[in-house]
């Protein structure tokens, strides 16, 4: 990142405890969660930054929010920060799902946590589209950028093609892009 | 005993070759992982996969946290951290390697042009999973309502989405 000037550079401890948070707040989706933390409440990175890394992470192997946290652990405080933030993203709620996994062979089928279980998954699905909506909002795309967006959100929700065809099949028209705003900008 | 050892194996095996087809994230391989704990091994049936699913996706942390729960179902907790590390170590090795590449290669034009080019992809898909989420969750009127007030919420309020979590579960006790 070339202007991190003038931004704060979080420490070792204050990257394993700023995802600890993010792992245990992450209710609905932890990516929604990251952003909200880094970009706004922390600072860490600006809104272009965060959604750039969270590219880059779609496209590497593995669990996105793992590949984001890793990427900025890393660029922060090299491999100790890597391994601060994902094993504080991991850790709590790995714990938690020890509990759950005992009280839901328990408890899962009582109706009222169903119900509670129901109406959480509501409003997490639209706690995903507010913050891609947000994300839209603060970036500003230009056309072709937008337009490539809309054909990822298509591909995705109304053709539901398989994620790595859509990721590896409009990764290039998004460079395509970048590159031609970037000309025309110039 | 050996049972056991087996178990273990094949999961360690079975979600390290998943974690590394898992381009778009680790929701991208949900039905793959369906294939391998259903159809190949046997471990449980579709609906107690779906239930572990549902489970997954309730608790805080990353969604891909399934894998822990299907470990813990077949090998109890070193099931649980044996899935977990599997799916996580060697993917994670990777972006780190990868992010050690891109320090290297910093201000690089087409690096630069590359990164903003995945943006849109990036955000689209999450417009993407969301949608997908409130379709299986709109199971009436008010789960509909929920969602969509939900949206308007964290997109024009900077309060806290805590606050529409825990109103959906509140209203989902009430009337769902």
């Amino acid at each position: 990142m070339s202007d991190t000037a003038g931004r704060p550079r979080p420490t070792v401890s204050a990257l394993f405890f700023t995802y600890l948070r993010i792992g245990l707040i992450g209710f609905g989706g932890v990516n929604a969660w990251a952003r909200r933390v880094l970009v706004e409440e922390r600072g860490w990175v600006t809104e272009q930054e965060y959604a750039e890394v969270l590219g880059l992470g779609q496209v590497l192997p593995g669990p996105n929010a793992l590949n984001v946290a890793i990427q900025l652990g890393e660029r922060f405080r090299g491999g100790l920060g890597a391994l601060a933030a994902s094993v504080g993203l991991f850790g709590g709620p790995m714990l938690v799902l020890v509990g759950l996994a005992i009280l839901h062979d328990a408890y899962g089928e009582v109706p009222l946590v169903k119900a509670v279980l129901a109406g959480t998954a509501a409003a997490a699905a639209g706690m995903i589209l507010g913050t891609a909506a947000r994300i839209t909002q603060n970036l500003k795309p230009a056309w072709p950028i937008l337009a490539v967006g809309i054909a990822a959100l298509v591909a995705g929700a109304v053709l539901r093609l398989p994620l790595p065809w859509i990721v590896l099949g409009l990764a290039p028209l998004g460079i395509l892009a970048a590159w031609w705003s970037g000309r025309a900008r110039a | 005993m050996s049972e056991d050892g087996d178990a273990l194996g094949q999961l360690a095996i079975g979600f390290l070759a998943i974690s590394l087809i898992a381009v778009g994230g680790g929701i991208a391989v949900v039905p793959e992982m369906n294939r391998l704990v259903v159809d190949v091994h046997g471990w449980m049936t579709d609906a107690r996969f779906a239930q572990l699913f549902a489970l997954a996706q309730a608790a805080p942390g990353p969604n891909v946290l399934v894998v822990g729960l299907i470990g813990w179902h077949v090998a109890g907790l070193t099931g649980m951290l044996v899935a977990i590390l599997a799916m996580t170590g060697p993917a994670g090795l990777l972006a780190y390697g990868f992010s050690r590449l891109r320090s290297r290669l910093a201000g690089a034009a087409w690096l630069r042009t590359m990164e903003k080019g995945l943006v849109p992809v990036a955000v689209g898909l999450i417009f993407s999973s969301g949608i997908i989420l409130a379709q299986a969750a709109a199971v009436n009127g008010l789960a509909l309502a929920v969602t969509v007030g939900s949206t308007l919420f964290v997109w024009r309020s900077n309060r806290s989405p805590l606050w529409v979590l825990a109103g959906g579960a509140a209203l989902g006790a009430l009337f769902l």
